[in-house]
C-alpha cells in the first residue's frame, strides 16, 4: 500500500510541488505487481493514479486520435470482413455444396468455425460473471474488453449455424413457430436447445455490457456536456458541416447512458442487479458449452457419444477464450498510452495460470477418452480413437495435442508466464490448436463411420477457408470499433478498486 | 419510498423554484460521514452522488434493501414457467409427434430451453428492472444544469437535499451541510 494519498500526489503534481515519487518497485516483480508474498497485495492500478486520472486515461482512448495504426489495421481487417461476407453472400446464392462437405462428412469447417467461436465467448463471461462473484478486484482491467469480445464471437459463431442449413430464408424453422404443416420444432433435439441457449447466452451477455457500460457512458457524456459548456473551439464533424463532434458525443452517449447521474439510491440497486446478473451468467455460460457439447453426445457416433463432453467442452471454451483475451489486451497494452498501468503483468501471470489449468484439464480430458475407449471394450469406440492419432487426419491430432495440452506447460516456469512476448506465442499456439480440437472431434468421427463402405475424406474448399477467415476479420474489426468508440474499460469499477476510494481510507495507517 | 413532497415551495431570489441544496465533497471518506450526519438528521429526500459505488454506502444513507432481486426472481420464474407451458402444449398436445418412440411430453428433454428462458427472462428483469426502478431513463434532471455536478463522473463527491423533504429548511439544512466540511455548498433551481 501506498503511504501518500494518490490524489494528494496528483494535486502536488499540478501545482507543480516537489517531484511524484516513483513508486517503490521491489526486485524482481516486474513492473511491481508479480509479488510472491501472499501477504503483501500488489497494487492493480500501478503509478498512484487518481481518480481523474482514470477518467482521462479511459475516456482518452475514445476521446483523442487513436494512433496511426489503427487505420491501416481497421481497413485491413474490414476488407478481410467485407471479402468473407462476398463469401457467404456466394455461398447463399450458390448452396453448401461449394464447401468440401460430402455425403458422409456433413459437417466439418462451419460447425468447427462455430464451437470454436462460441468457446471463445466463454472466457468474456467467465472474466465478468465468474471472477465477480468469486471478488478477484483484477477483473476490472480485464472484464469490459473481454465482454465485448464475448458479444463479438458470439455473432461470429451465430453466423455459421445460420448459414449451414443450407436454405437460409428457411432460417424461421429454428424458431418455435410451426412449419407449414402445422408441426412444431422438435423440443426433444439438442439442435433445438442449442438455439435457445445461443441466443439467450447473446442476449444476456449483450445486457450484461451494456449495464456495466451506463456508468461509463455517462462519463464520457458529461465529459463532451464540459467542453460544451466551456465554449471555444473543438473538432468538428467535417469542414463543410460545422457540428462539434463533441455535440454528437453528447447526443449518442446521452441517450445510451439513460440519464444515468452517479446516485447512491441508483448505485444500490445497480449493484444488486449486476450481482445477480453475474450470478446467473454463471450456471448460463457452464450450460452453454454443455448444451453445445450434447449436440454431439447425444449421437451414436464413435468419438462422439461420451458422458465426458459437457465438462471437456467447457474446460475448452475457457481455455480458447482466455487465449483470445490475450491475443487481443497483449497487443493493445503496447499499442495504447497508459494501459500498461491498468493491465499490470500481474494480470498477465494471472491469466496464464488460467491456462495452464484448462490446458492441463483439456489434456487430462484426451487422455480419459482413450482410457474409456480402451475400457469400455467397444470396438468402434476404440477404433475411432486410434483412428484419430494414426488416421488419415493424424496431423490434426497431432497438432491438437502439441498446442493445447504441451505449449501451455511452459507456464510452470514464471519466467515464461510473465513475459507478454512469450504468452502472446503459447495465446496464438492455443488458438490453432483449439481450432484443431473442434475439427478433429467433428471430422474423425464423421469421416470414418461405421462401415468402410461410407469412408470418405473431407477436404477444405476456398470458400471454406475464406469464411473462416473472414469471421476473424468481422471479429477484429469490431473489436477496434469497440476500442476507438466505447469505454475499454470499467471507469468506475476501477475507481472503486483504488485504495483511495475506500470510505475508511485514512483512518487507519496501511489500509483496512 | 420517500415521503410525498410538501405543498410549501421555496423560491430564490429570482423566484425560481428549488430543487434543493447541494454540497460537494473531495473524498469518499468526506461524503461517507456527511451522509451519516444527514441520516441521523432525518432527512428522508436526499441523496448522495460519487462516480462509483461506495461500500456500505446503503447503511451511511440509511437505505432499505433494494426489493429488485425478488423481481428478478419473478421474472426467472416466469420465464421458466411459459417455457414449460411452450413445450408440454406444443409436442404434448397441440401436436405430438412420434420422435424415436420417445414419449410425447417427458419433462427431461425440457429442461434445457426451460433453463434458458428462465434465465433469459430474469435478465431482463434484471436490467429493466433496475432502470424501472431507479426512474430511468430520464432526460432532464435539475442538478445536471449544474456546472460543477459534471464533475460527479469524474472525481467529485456530492450531497443534495431536496427542498421537497418535509424537514427541509432554507437555513437549518445549509447549517447541517456545512458542519460536514464540504468544498462548496450551493443552492440548486428546478
Amino acid at each position: 500500500m501506498s503511504s501518500i494519498h494518490p490524489d494528494q500526489a496528483t494535486a502536488e503534481r499540478l501545482a507543480g510541488l516537489g517531484q511524484v515519487r516513483p513508486h517503490p518497485i521491489p526486485a524482481g516483480s516486474g513492473d511491481g505487481t508479480l509479488i510472491d508474498d501472499p501477504a503483501v497485495r500488489p497494487p492493480l492500478v500501478l503509478n498512484n493514479r487518481s481518480f481523474r486520472d482514470v477518467t482521462d486515461i479511459v475516456c482518452g482512448y475514445v476521446e483523442n486520435k487513436p494512433g496511426k495504426w489503427w487505420m491501416p489495421t481497421f481497413m485491413m481487417t474490414a476488407t478481410i470482413a467485407g471479402i468473407g461476407g462476398l463469401f457467404i453472400l456466394y455461398l447463399v446464392i450458390t448452396g453448401i455444396g461449394t464447401w468440401g462437405l460430402n455425403n458422409q462428412v456433413g459437417w466439418a469447417w462451419d460447425i468447427t468455425n462455430f464451437v470454436f467461436w462460441i468457446g471463445i465467448g466463454h472466457a468474456g463471461t467467465l472474466i465478468s460473471a465468474i471472477l465477480c462473484l468469486f471478488k478477484q478486484k483484477w477483473r476490472t482491467a480485464v472484464n469490459r474488453s473481454a465482454e465485448a469480445m464475448t458479444i463479438f464471437a458470439v455473432i461470429c459463431a451465430a453466423t455459421f449455424p445460420g448459414i449451414h442449413i443450407g436454405r437460409q430464408w428457411m432460417a424461421w424453422f429454428l424458431l418455435p413457430l410451426p412449419n407449414s404443416n402445422w408441426i412444431w420444432p422438435n423440443f426433444q433435439s439438442p439442435l433445438l436447445w442449442d438455439v435457445f441457449a445461443i441466443s439467450t447466452y447473446g442476449t444476456v451477455s449483450a445486457m450484461f455490457w451494456y449495464m456495466g457500460m451506463i456508468p461509463d457512458l455517462a462519463t464520457l457524456r458529461d465529459r463532451a456536456d464540459r467542453r460544451l459548456r466551456a465554449g471555444g473551439e473543438g473538432p468538428v464533424l467535417l469542414p463543410f458541416l460545422p457540428i462539434r463532434i463533441d455535440r454528437i458525443r453528447g447526443y449518442v452517449y446521452g441517450f445510451l447512458a439513460m440519464g444515468w447521474r452517479f446516485s447512491n439510491r441508483h448505485w444500490h440497486r445497480y449493484e444488486a442487479a449486476y450481482l445477480l446478473l453475474a450470478g446467473m451468467s454463471t450456471p448460463l455460460v457452464l450450460s452453454v458449452h454443455s448444451i453445445v457439447s450434447t449436440d454431439f453426445a447425444t449421437s451414436i457416433l464413435p468419438g462422439w457419444h461420451t458422458t465426458i463432453f459437457p465438462p471437456y467442452f467447457v474446460a475448452g471454451a475457457i481455455f480458447g477464450g482466455f487465449a483470445m483475451v490475450l491475443l487481443l489486451l497483449i497487443p493493445a497494452r503496447e499499442l495504447y498510452p497508459n494501459m500498461k498501468d491498468l493491465v499490470t503483468k500481474r494480470h498477465i501471470e494471472n491469466m496464464a495460470k488460467i491456462l495452464l489449468v484448462t490446458g492441463s484439464m483439456v489434456g487430462f480430458a484426451y487422455a480419459m477418452e482413450f482410457f474409456i475407449a480402451w475400457y469400455g471394450a467397444n470396438a468402434y469406440e476404440q477404433f475411432a480413437f486410434i483412428n484419430r492419432a494414426t488416421g488419415p487426419y493424424w496431423w490434426a491430432y497431432w497438432t491438437m495435442i502439441s498446442c493445447n495440452v504441451l505449449s501451455p506447460q511452459l507456464f510452470w516456469m514464471k519466467r515464461m508466464r510473465t513475459s507478454a512476448g512469450v504468452v502472446f506465442f503459447v495465446s496464438v499456439l492455443i488458438t490453432i490448436g483449439m481450432w484443431f480440437e473442434r475439427f478433429v472431434i467433428i471430422t474423425t468421427s464423421l469421416n470414418r463411420s461405421f462401415l468402410p463402405g461410407e469412408w470418405h475424406m473431407f477436404f477444405a474448399t476456398p470458400v471454406d477457408v475464406m469464411i473462416f477467415v473472414g469471421s476473424f476479420g468481422i471479429f477484429v474489426t469490431l473489436f477496434l470499433l469497440f476500442l476507438r468508440f466505447l469505454p475499454a474499460f470499467p471507469i468506475a469499477e476501477i475507481k472503486a478498486i483504488l485504495p483511495q476510494a475506500s470510505p475508511h481510507h485514512g483512518h487507519a495507517k496501511g489500509g483496512h | 419510498m420517500a415521503p410525498p413532497s410538501r405543498s410549501r415551495r421555496y423560491v430564490n431570489e429570482a423566484g425560481d423554484r428549488i430543487h434543493g441544496v447541494l454540497a460537494q465533497y473531495a473524498t469518499p471518506a468526506d461524503l461517507f460521514h456527511a451522509c451519516e450526519k444527514v441520516r441521523d438528521a432525518g432527512y428522508a429526500r436526499w441523496d448522495s452522488f460519487s462516480p462509483f459505488p461506495i461500500h456500505d454506502m446503503e447503511e451511511a444513507m440509511g437505505m432499505k434493501r433494494t426489493k429488485l432481486p425478488l423481481a428478478i426472481a419473478g421474472g426467472g420464474a416466469l420465464g421458466a414457467g411459459l417455457a414449460l407451458l411452450m413445450q408440454f402444449w406444443m409436442s404434448g398436445s397441440d401436436y405430438p409427434l412420434m420422435k424415436q418412440g420417445k414419449p410425447f411430453a417427458s419433462w427431461e428433454p425440457f429442461v434445457p430451453i426451460t433453463f434458458e428462458l428462465g434465465i433469459l427472462l430474469a435478465s431482463f428483469t434484471a436490467l429493466f428492472g433496475m432502470l424501472a426502478f431507479n426512474a430511468l431513463p430520464r432526460h432532464y434532471h435539475p442538478l445536471m444544469k449544474r456546472q460543477r455536478f459534471l464533475a460527479s463522473s469524474d472525481d467529485t463527491f456530492f450531497i443534495c437535499i431536496e427542498a421537497g423533504d418535509p424537514r427541509f429548511d432554507p437555513e437549518q439544512t445549509r447549517r447541517l451541510l456545512e458542519s460536514t466540511h464540504p468544498t462548496a455548498i450551493e443552492l440548486v433551481e428546478e
